[in-house]
């Protein structure tokens, strides 16, 4: 909303400069988001009066003009234009003024004739669109008076406000110079419009039913004749550019101006396309449709009896005939609308439902000023007003002779909410220490009526609220608390802090989380962060089973998948990166993924960790993995499966606490393809909570043993069906209780071996907790570990 | 009796030798020359061995001369031997290391080491700001109800404010019934349902719109949420809490404003700024006193209790901290932004 100052101060005398104005608009939560002064600055401009006009010599496009601005002392000038005559009042910029647009007038000559000045156009004043001639002013005019004044039109102070939803009356000059001047403290009014009317009553030539009272709980109308419809005076076409609107023509512009004013949208029916003036409120009924003022037939939307959103439908006002004229507030209907023919009008503003109105104006994608005033919410009790408003502009801009009385549906009378106030709980809200006097001095001034204090039956000191019927939003001791805060100033609260009695900490899973992110980022893996969404087929293409949930309105069919996996996202990134030539890439996330559920319930979001190594295989993905255990002191292991989504040869399950919790190994070929990633890559992924809850146990400390170790290394040859994991196991479990560690040192493969089998060399500790190990104790553990590895695993001897 | 030696002769051949020694110790080229110096001279047949020896043969007056020049003679080749095994010694040494000469800078290969992306360390920091003021940190699930995104934070069906969230619907459940969470208060209702109070949580998380990315905007973004709720939480409190953040998080010498806004979910309502010591102000976030709507939807009776809630996003901080001039840029995946970390 631009509101502009000037015309604040008809109804409020404000005071101050704008920086303090806006500070102290901002203050009550109508945020300024700008101050602009706009319009003239016409210094140096004065009414002059063509004396004499003769061709140049030189030049065809051009004219010499004589003008003389009431010093009896004619100058020439050359003017392009050929629009004005001897004798009338023209704009006349001396030497020396600076134009709107910044162009300096200075004395020059042009094609040897001298010129002293310019004459202006509408354009130029930047009154108008009108390039085409020089303005010709009203002959009544005084000759040199500054065009500014005779105008009525000065440099406006305007002030950009962001208005909140709940604040609809801050959608209007009225609305905002009645709370900026509780703030200042300085008297508001509100003028009572004067109407003179005349002629057969309103209430004679025109009706109103309304059939749907939720849809319009009021309604009223008044009658123009005799309008004529011209260009609207300098004055408010200055108000109207200011405040952001364009001027139209005489109607359309009081219209607009009545809404800015007064925050009430009004429409104007030409009478004579109404069959008996007659006006029927409903909903849209199936298979209507109404061609709006802009040309476009709409088809109308028809209650569905959900009472909710769209459900609402359309509202219309139909004629006597029940066929819709007009799109209720949100724009009106071709037929009806006013035009130059136009003589007699009728003039409506109403209250519509906000839903309904919200919805079929987004719906039609037709948002405008009115629209947006109805869905917030116009004060019922002000539609009189306003077209009282109207017809006042109109019967002195237009000369239109208005007819009497005001023609009014109201469904259901409408009350003021009350608001029974505590004043104790206001204090409480807003940690002040109020008394109710006060409260009620800063209530009142903006419109809501307080009764005089009483105790209520628990005995707390109360006041009755009666909430203007300009804030459909206030109807809670908290909303009026609000009210009381605003205008007591949120900078004169005094600050407290509330005393948290629980420790702050994070809990267990939370730090144990931020633990693993560091062992990814030790590891070498930077921290990536995909967007969950994927495309349709992803999951697919990364050879993974499922369906993820979809969007049902997403923004891009390539974003409306929700993913199931972190591979497909870490992919994308990685191929990303190769893309722009970034080689070894280690990316890592940690994040949810969502595994649908049956029946509605809400999916299963399991958060999960994963790391794609570029340019790397399985092998650089285990040891990332081991890398990982050791920082985390977690004991992961791996056991050789095919995995979803991974080469089906070069791929493992990782098994913590004995269970399945990830998966290690390299990316299926075909996936990357698919994702146009190049070479190989290694991929690690691991379910959050079972390292989480890894990660909770504490662990306890075991004594260190002060005997010797005896260290001793074995080889033998495996067949290579039988994993290394197995035989180290094997060799760990049967020197029980004096190995400490058994470390795969080296594999190879020779045809000397025999096909099929490889070596493993195993290099092992041991060590007695209560003595020193004797030549038979390590001979006798030795002994235990090879049969063990030959017996189970068919393990040879090197 | 054998004939008495003559002591000076017996002196001028010990000194002749030790002469001889103490010259060939100082020339010795190898600890081997050295070793076999020093066996020669105090070897049985050595020129030592011999002067002890003869110290019984010369007159007595003179045995206690002769002694004190074997002593002499002694110490004399000890040392000189001593000193240049040192020298040798440690020449041997430096000759190895000067062999062993490295030049540190060539050596080869950059160490990998992974970056915790900005957003996170924002998002820990803040938690860990929150946790010192006492603090907990609470979540929810990013696939939420309507109910718990719109309805129990005071925006019922077919309310307009809805569309302002921008929405991403799922196909889950009766349509329109779930949503992906547009913001992280409905894990203020979680809490409040879960938790008995008092509360003071805070609620980091990941939020998500229908907004197309821009260089401020993201479909996908992160914001983070606090909830007090105690026996007497009013707006001061509110105030005085945002103060307090703001000076533990960005440091003294900022400072705190509320002024009126309006939320749905909160009643009053206020927009929170943050003045930097230049004295210019940063809009942060929103907040407000916890509508009663809200507080019972969340099973809390407002008679009883009341409190505060705030949020504001979590992704601004590149901007404001690290300069990012566009949010997009943090969210490619792009090794070379994240290595600046």
């Amino acid at each position: 909303m631009r509101a502009v100052l000037s015309w604040m101060r008809e109804f409020a005398p404000i005071e101050g400069e704008p920086d303090q104005i806006a500070a102290q608009l901002t203050s009550i939560g109508l945020v300024v988001e700008g101050v602009e002064t706009v319009g003239s600055s016409w210094d140096g401009i004065v009414v002059a009066r063509v004396v004499a006009l003769r061709p140049h010599p030189e030049a065809d496009k051009i004219q010499l003009v004589d003008v003389e601005a009431g010093d009896g002392a004619p100058v020439q000038v050359c003017c392009g234009a050929f629009n004005m005559a001897v004798g009338d009042k023209v704009p006349f910029a001396t030497i020396g003024t600076v134009m709107p647009n910044g162009m300096e007038i200075a004395q020059r000559k042009l094609r040897g004739e001298m010129s002293n000045g310019m004459l202006c156009s509408g354009a130029e004043l930047e009154l108008s669109d009108d390039h085409d001639g020089i303005m010709i002013l009203d002959p009544d005019l005084a000759l040199g008076q500054p065009l500014a004044t005779v105008l009525g039109v000065t440099a406006e102070t305007v002030f950009d406000i962001d208005v909140e939803p709940n604040r609809p009356e801050a959608l209007s000059v009225i609305g905002i110079a009645r709370d900026l001047a509780a703030k200042q403290g300085v008297p508001f009014a509100l003028p009572e419009p004067a109407v003179p009317a005349a002629g057969t009553d309103a209430g004679d030539v025109c009706s109103i039913r309304i059939q749907d009272g939720d849809l319009c709980p009021r309604f009223a109308m008044r009658v123009l004749r005799n309008v004529t419809n011209a260009q609207s005076p300098a004055w408010m076409q200055a108000r109207l550019d200011a405040a952001g609107m364009r001027p139209i023509s005489t109607i359309v512009d009081i219209s607009n101006y009545v809404m800015l004013e007064t925050g009430h949208p009004n429409h104007t029916f030409d009478l004579d396309t109404v069959p008996d003036g007659q006006l029927i409120v409903r909903r849209a009924r199936e298979g209507e449709t109404l061609t709006t003022l802009d040309g476009v037939e709409r088809h109308l939307l028809v209650p569905d009896g959900s009472g909710i959103g769209r459900g609402l439908g359309d509202g219309v006002i139909a004629n006597r005939d029940d066929d819709p004229i007009s799109l209720a507030g949100v724009m009106g209907g071709f037929d009806t609308e006013i035009s130059d023919a136009t003589t007699n009008v009728l003039l409506e503003a109403a209250v519509w439902d906000r839903m309904s109105i919200a919805h079929t104006s987004r719906r039609l994608n037709l948002r405008s000023e009115a629209s947006t005033r109805f869905e917030r919410g116009v004060d019922p009790l002000g539609v009189e007003r306003a077209l009282d408003r109207f017809c006042e502009l109109a019967a002195e801009l237009t000369g239109a002779q208005i007819a009497p009385g005001v023609v009014v549906a109201e469904p259901h009378p409408i009350e003021a909410t009350v608001v029974s106030t505590r004043v104790h709980r206001v204090n409480h809200l807003l940690g002040t220490d109020l008394a109710a006097d006060k409260m009620i001095d800063l209530l009142s001034p903006i419109g809501f009526d307080c009764s005089p204090v009483y105790n209520n039956e628990a005995g707390a000191a109360t006041f009755d609220v009666s909430v203007p019927t300009w804030r459909p939003d206030v109807g809670l001791e908290a909303d009026i608390a609000e009210e009381v805060g605003r205008h007591f100033g949120y900078d004169n609260i005094e600050n407290r802090v509330p005393v948290s009695l629980q420790a702050g900490q994070l809990s267990d899973a939370q730090s144990a989380r931020r633990n693993i992110l560091r062992a990814f980022a030790a590891a070498g893996c930077s921290e990536a962060m995909p967007m969950p969404f994927l495309a349709p087929g992803d999951l697919a293409a990364a050879g993974l089973g499922g369906d993820g949930l979809t969007l049902t309105n997403p923004l891009v069919a390539e974003e409306s998948v929700l993913r199931t996996s972190l591979l497909p996202g870490l992919l994308k990134a990685l191929a990303y990166n190769q893309h722009r030539g970034n080689h070894d890439v280690r990316l890592f996330e940690m994040g949810a993924v969502y595994l649908p559920r049956p029946d509605g319930e809400l999916p299963d979001e399991p958060w999960w960790v994963a790391a794609v190594l570029g340019d790397a295989d399985a092998s650089d993905a285990v040891t990332t993995l081991r890398f990982v255990g050791a920082f985390l002191g977690l004991d992961l292991r791996v056991k050789n499966e095919t995995r979803d989504g991974l080469h089906p040869t070069r791929s493992a399950a990782v098994i913590f606490r004995g269970k399945t919790i990830g998966e290690v190994g390299e990316v299926d070929p075909s996936a990357m393809e698919h994702f146009e990633a190049s070479g190989r890559a290694g991929w690690l992924a691991l379910q959050v909570d079972p390292l989480v809850a890894g990660l909770s146990s504490v662990p306890k400390a075991k004594k260190v043993s002060r005997f010797p170790t005896s260290d001793l290394d074995l080889a033998f040859v495996v067949p290579n069906e039988v994993p290394a994991d197995a035989v180290r196991d094997s060799l760990l479990k049967a020197g029980k209780p004096l190995t400490r560690s058994v470390e795969l040192f080296d594999v190879f493969r020779a045809e000397s071996l025999g096909e099929d089998v490889r070596s493993l060399a195993f290099s092992i500790r041991l060590q007695a907790d209560d003595r020193t190990l004797s030549d038979d104790d390590v001979s006798s553990a030795r002994k235990k570990m090879i049969d063990e590895a030959v017996k189970r695993h068919s393990a040879q001897l090197r | 009796m054998p004939e008495l030696s003559s002591t000076d002769a017996v002196l001028a051949e010990l000194n002749g030798a030790v002469e001889a020694i103490v010259a060939n110790a100082e020339e010795a080229g190898d600890i081997e020359t050295l070793d076999s110096l020093e066996s020669g001279a105090f070897g049985k047949a050595g020129p030592i061995a011999s002067a002890r020896k003869a110290i019984g043969e010369v007159p007595p007056h003179e045995r206690k001369l002769l002694g004190l020049a074997v002593q002499e003679s002694k110490t004399a080749v000890e040392t000189a031997i001593a000193s240049r095994r040192g020298a040798l010694v440690d020449g041997e040494r430096s000759r190895r290391l000067e062999a062993e000469r490295m030049d540190l800078s060539e050596v080869v290969g950059e160490p990998r080491v992974g970056h915790i992306h900005p957003l996170t360390q924002a998002w820990e920091e803040l938690e860990d700001t929150f946790i010192g003021m006492g603090f907990r940190i609470a979540e929810g699930p990013h696939v939420e109800t309507d109910w718990h995104n719109f309805d129990a934070l005071n925006i019922p069906k077919g309310h307009p404010a809805r569309d302002a969230f921008d929405s991403l619907y799922v196909n889950n459940g009766d349509p329109g019934s779930t949503v992906l969470r547009t913001h992280t208060s409905p894990v203020q209702i979680r809490t409040m349902l879960e938790d008995d109070p008092p509360i003071y949580i805070v609620a980091p998380g990941r939020v998500f719109r229908r907004d197309t990315a821009d260089a401020t905007h993201l479909p996908v973004f992160h914001q983070i949420e606090g909830l007090v709720i105690d026996r007497t939480i009013s707006l001061a409190d509110l105030a005085g809490t945002i103060e307090e953040f703001t000076q533990a998080f960005f440091g003294k010498g900022f400072h705190s404003r509320l002024r009126p806004n309006y939320f749905p979910f909160t009643e009053p309502s206020a927009e929170f700024d943050i003045q930097r010591p230049d004295g210019s102000w940063l809009e942060l976030g929103g907040c407000g006193v916890v509508h009663p709507h809200v507080l019972k939807a969340g099973g809390i009776d407002p008679e009883e209790w009341s409190g505060f809630a705030f949020g504001f996003g979590i992704d601004r901080f590149l901007t404001i901290k690290h300069g990012v001039d566009d949010l997009r840029d943090a969210f490619t995946n792009d090794v070379r932004f994240l290595e600046q970390f």
